[in-house]
């Protein structure tokens, strides 16, 4: 399995920024599976126009479109997420799962196969980004989804900040490597 | 063919009987003064947290080396227990009952076995216990208590944290008469422990030595109104500094190997310390000091490098 967070390390950047709650992790997922796929999906269609020394930036441009439109589609639709994501809705365009998938497969392979790809990466990004979240926002917040989870439990403060991400995010990796070598 | 007679083996041929269960074991005796003297000046809840520290990570050292699948009889080495204590010594006396056990199980699980046991850790696991508990519930970890016997016997901010309001003398703050972390306050306590740990030479002075004297220097240049008046000897007996120079800087599996390295780890640990307390905003610098420390060891280790017996410099030996 190609998890782009938990095996592929990729996009920690906004993971570890964005995953303090659960609502925020599946908002930032669902943005970028639509650019990844949107993105996958017109790469796919051109790419064999693009010339190969200037394909990362042809990529980028292509990506910011796709952005964007998440962007103030955001903007206009679901103001508070909009604001609590702040400045990582316009940083998906160089998460580098958007980029590194439009590189190793859109650029190559055709159009449904990228939208498959480009859906399977969205999803398990998603799921990563709410797997992280519940375990945050519980753990630092006492809440999921913004209830509270038991009145006397007093959370504990690391889990919302930046290490404790971190801690989260590796103890994890080392349980799913644990677990897949035992296959 | 081998005669017989001989007996080869590798080094070390010299063997002086100390191992490390007699050493923990030594130093918990050493400590055990400054914590009584902890719970003599705070009272029994001090002792409470004591307890449930050194339960804690004993047990948390057991289950994980169950998991491991490593003999569980040796944490009669004494390092949990070790841990346990001096996680209690940096916790104010009056925390929750879950605050040491929570901090035992990180100290233990995140400090310590995750990295592969002990001699495998880089950093003190005593210190990243406390500072998850620093991070995760700064209330509870920054209320303290006044000795039993002072007026007002709540909540008060130790010597560091406070901008003046009580002034302490050097008595008090060398006897323990103030608030504090359990096994901090009683400085004569910790640093009788601390005598004997160096005549029994189990730790070298150069850690402590530089540690101090790094802190007392830059106090004294930087820490008044005008240069060269900073009170230094009020930084040496306020806060965890003489706790944390001679028995959590010295651990022995986070520390350099020579003794310019110790230095250089002692002067680089003062100086973060001093930072802290007098420019961040900490009031205590000490754990965090060394933690930061303890990650640069290994860099510090290899640029400190003693010669090989026999080898020469700068000569390439034919592969």
């Amino acid at each position: 399995m190609e998890n782009p967070t938990f095996r592929l390390a990729l996009g920690l950047c906004p993971t570890l920024a964005v995953s303090t709650s659960v609502v925020n992790g599946l908002g930032m997922g669902v943005a970028a599976t639509f650019v990844i796929v949107g993105s996958n999906v017109i790469i796919s269609a051109i790419r064999n126009f693009i010339p190969g020394k200037i394909r990362i930036p042809c990529f980028i441009v292509i990506i910011a479109t796709f952005v964007t439109i998440v962007e103030l589609i955001m903007k206009a639709f679901l103001p508070a997420l909009s604001n609590s994501l702040g400045i990582f809705v316009p940083l998906i365009v160089v998460n580098c799962i958007v980029l590194g998938r439009a590189e190793a497969f859109a650029s190559r392979h055709g159009i449904v196969k990228s939208i498959f790809d480009g859906l399977g990466m969205g999803v398990g990004f998603t799921a990563a980004l709410v797997i992280i979240s519940a375990i945050r926002e519980i753990l630092g917040n006492g809440t999921i989804v913004g209830l509270m989870v038991a009145r006397s439990f007093e959370p504990a403060l690391l889990f919302i900040l930046a290490p404790g991400a971190l801690l989260v995010i590796g103890l994890l990796m080392g349980g799913i490597n644990f677990l897949s070598e035992k296959k | 063919m081998l005669n017989n007679n001989l007996t080869v083996s590798p080094a070390p041929h010299i063997r002086s009987g100390m191992t490390t269960q007699k050493i923990m074991y030594i130093v918990i005796c050493s400590l055990l003064p400054a914590g009584l003297a902890g719970v003599y000046i705070f009272g029994l809840s001090s002792l409470k947290v004591i307890l449930i520290s050194i339960i804690a990570c004993v047990i948390s050292e057991v289950i994980f080396l169950v998991l491991r699948n490593k003999d569980p009889k040796t944490i009669l080495d004494g390092s949990a227990i070790l841990t346990g204590l001096l996680l209690a010594y940096n916790l104010p006396p009056g925390v929750p009952f879950w605050i040491p056990v929570v901090g035992g199980v990180v100290s233990i699980m995140l400090g310590k076995q995750i990295f592969g046991g002990l001699g495998h850790n880089i950093f003190n696991p005593a210190l990243v216990g406390r500072a998850f508990l620093q991070i995760s519930w700064p209330v509870y970890m920054t209320t303290w208590k006044n000795p039993r016997w002072a007026l007002d016997a709540v909540s008060t901010a130790t010597p560091l944290a406070r901008e003046g309001a009580r002034s302490f003398t050097y008595m008090d703050l060398f006897l323990g008469n103030h608030g504090g972390c359990i096994g901090e306050v009683c400085i004569l306590l910790l640093l009788a422990g601390a005598l004997i740990l160096l005549f029994m030479k189990i730790i070298s002075f150069h850690i402590p030595a530089s540690f101090i004297g790094t802190v007392m220097l830059l106090v004294w240049i930087f820490g008044g109104n005008e240069f060269f008046q900073g009170d230094f000897l009020f930084h040496l007996l306020a806060g965890g500094l003489v706790l944390g120079a001679f028995f959590m800087a010295t651990d022995y599996v986070t520390r350099p190997l020579t003794k310019k390295g110790k230095i250089i780890f002692g002067i680089g640990c003062g100086v973060l310390t001093v930072v802290i307390r007098l420019k961040g905003s900490y009031p205590e610098g000490v754990s965090y000091a060394i933690l930061f420390m303890n990650a640069v060891v290994p860099l510090i280790d290899r640029h400190t490098k003693t010669k090989v017996y026999g080898a020469q410099t700068g000569k390439a030996s034919p592969a």
